[in-house]
């Protein structure tokens, strides 16, 4: 059945004590058989079973997961969205997920708490102020909103901010209007419930050991709850998928680290908009509950810990209290660390492979978030057609051998 | 964070040394002959293992000397360090934490750190 919810279900199971909700979706055994399985219960790969089961009609498929929903990077990033990546394929693909999260809440009937506050990338030094004005033209041509903003309209924007008594100096930003934030457990939450209505089995506690394959055609995944045949199967693990295609004798370009933020005890409403520094290294929005959430960068070695090393933290934080000195005193709640998986060109690769009926959706590296729906609707369309979508054409496997990349290190934000 | 103990200087703090990435790659031989797809191997893929790892360091900030290490990723723990020229150890003389591909020790993880 649909579940509604309005401010009239709210005010009636108010009323009852909130003790009649019911259950978002089920919880199945596994069948013996899926036509689709996808590996990896987050944003995205319970985006593409929605889209899976939406837009290609598909009907008989699982989702199954290590852990609980949404509890690997979906719960661990810093929900930033933008698409003000600097070439054609990839504001394209950053651009058709923007799009789709400007309708997502109304989509889904689910409040994902999507915030258009915009996004600032700020400049440094004379470096940074060329190449961001390159990526604010790029971002134009694609019709991306973007614009350059000065010293003098940062200051505007964020009153808090000290721009000129630092060692590198804010000398201006780009600024994208459209961009902004989303709550991040919603956003798991919403496909999965709307997906579990179209009859996709959501399975928790359930890990894939290995893929199996035959003659390169892929049987099926063997987890914890034993064998599951299914004719494709969809990748879709961050951190881990490297180490799931090994087992399918596939090596994938990728390196998985962690990847740390922070938040801050909550505070009244100080910083409205979401400011980005590469250089300097320290990003910073404010949660509805009032936590500043402050994005780290990666370790510098490889690492399955979800914790990183405390040198990470430390500079993030010195430069968020040399940029904003009225934070100095504050007191931060925690502090964690998500496994990312990291390309060579900082692109992330939604593709097929080799074997048939085994795709991958992997690499988003620092970034993933903001391209959820987009991804999940890209990889929805590749595994139901067996081909890319256009969109994500540029993002296969094939680069790496012909040299076509996609370098976003410089859009990506997250120095790696 | 990591005390790494470099083969010349001793034990320093990790903020001291810089990571170099997967140890004993070698290039292909007759790379003139070989196909794109497989150089293409050599220049952009790794090994990414959860749990017993080869990798390099450099300690940048000291000797400036470089060196392998076998650490797990699955516990950050050092297992082992090595010059350059020593001999590789062998796999099966670690002891692997980690029963499944993506699955989690027992301790040392994010989610396990403090679990006995």
């Amino acid at each position: 059945m649909k579940k509604k919810y309005s401010i009239f279900s709210i005010a009636k199971n108010a009323l009852k004590g909130h003790k009649d909700w019911p259950k978002m979706w089920r919880s199945p055994e596994p069948r013996e058989f899926y036509d689709v399985i996808i590996i990896g219960g987050g944003g995205h790969g319970l985006g593409t079973a929605y889209y899976l089961a939406k837009e290609h009609g598909l009907k008989n498929i699982a989702v199954i997961e290590k852990g609980w929903l949404g509890g690997g990077n979906t719960g661990r990033n810093t929900t930033i969205i933008r698409s003000n990546y600097l070439w054609d394929d990839s504001a394209h693909l950053y651009e058709h997920s923007l799009k789709l999260w400007e309708n997502l809440s109304t989509e889904l009937n689910y409040n994902v708490m999507f915030s258009q506050r915009g996004v600032m990338n700020l400049a440094h030094n004379e470096h940074d102020i060329k190449e961001i004005k390159r990526r604010v033209s790029a971002n134009n041509l694609n019709g991306i909103d973007s614009l350059w903003l000065s010293k003098e309209e940062i200051q505007k924007k964020v009153p808090i901010m000290n721009t000129d008594n630092l060692r590198y100096p804010v000398l201006g930003a780009s600024y994208q209007p459209r961009g902004g934030t989303a709550r991040h457990d919603a956003v798991a939450w919403g496909f999965a419930m709307r997906a579990d209505e179209m009859g996709v089995d959501i399975i928790q506690n359930c890990e894939a050991h290995q893929i199996k394959t035959k003659n390169g055609k892929i049987e099926g995944v063997e987890t914890s709850k034993g064998f599951i045949r299914a004719n494709k199967v969809g990748v879709v693990a961050s951190g881990h998928t490297g180490v799931l295609a090994e087992t399918a004798g596939i090596r994938l370009p990728l390196q998985s680290k962690p990847l740390q933020a922070l938040v801050s005890e909550p505070i009244k409403p100080i910083i409205d908009t979401v400011v980005m520094s590469s250089a300097v290294h320290a990003y910073v929005s404010q949660s509805d509950k009032g936590e500043l959430v402050i994005g780290a960068g990666t370790d510098s070695y490889n690492s399955f810990t979800q914790r990183g090393g405390f040198n990470i933290i430390e500079e993030t934080v010195r430069a968020m209290v040399e940029l904003y000195p009225v934070f100095g005193k504050m007191k931060m709640l925690r502090q964690w660390g998500g496994i990312v998986d990291i390309c060579p060109d900082a692109s992330p690769i939604i593709s097929k492979c080799d074997v048939e009926g085994l795709f991958f959706n992997c690499g988003w590296g620092t970034g993933g978030f903001k391209a959820t729906p987009g991804s999940a609707n890209v990889f929805a369309h590749t595994i139901a057609k067996n081909e890319a979508h256009k969109i994500n054409s540029a993002f296969n496997l094939d680069r790496f051998a012909s040299g076509k990349l996609v370098d976003e290190h410089g859009a990506a934000a997250v120095a790696h | 964070m990591l005390i790494i103990d470099c083969p010349y200087c001793g034990p320093r703090d990790q903020l001291e040394f810089s990571n170099g990435g997967e140890a004993h790659v070698k290039r292909p031989d007759g790379s003139a002959d070989i196909g794109d797809r497989e150089w293409g191997e050599y220049v952009f893929i790794r090994a990414n293992p959860k749990g017993i790892f080869y990798e390099r360091w450099v300690h940048s900030h000291g000797c400036r000397k470089w060196f392998n290490c076998v650490r797990d990723t699955s516990t950050d723990e050092i297992l082992k360090i090595y010059k350059i020229d020593e001999e590789r150890p062998k796999l099966d003389s670690f002891k692997n934490n980690v029963k499944t591909p993506s699955g989690e020790p027992n301790l040392g993880s994010g989610n396990f750190t403090v679990k006995k």
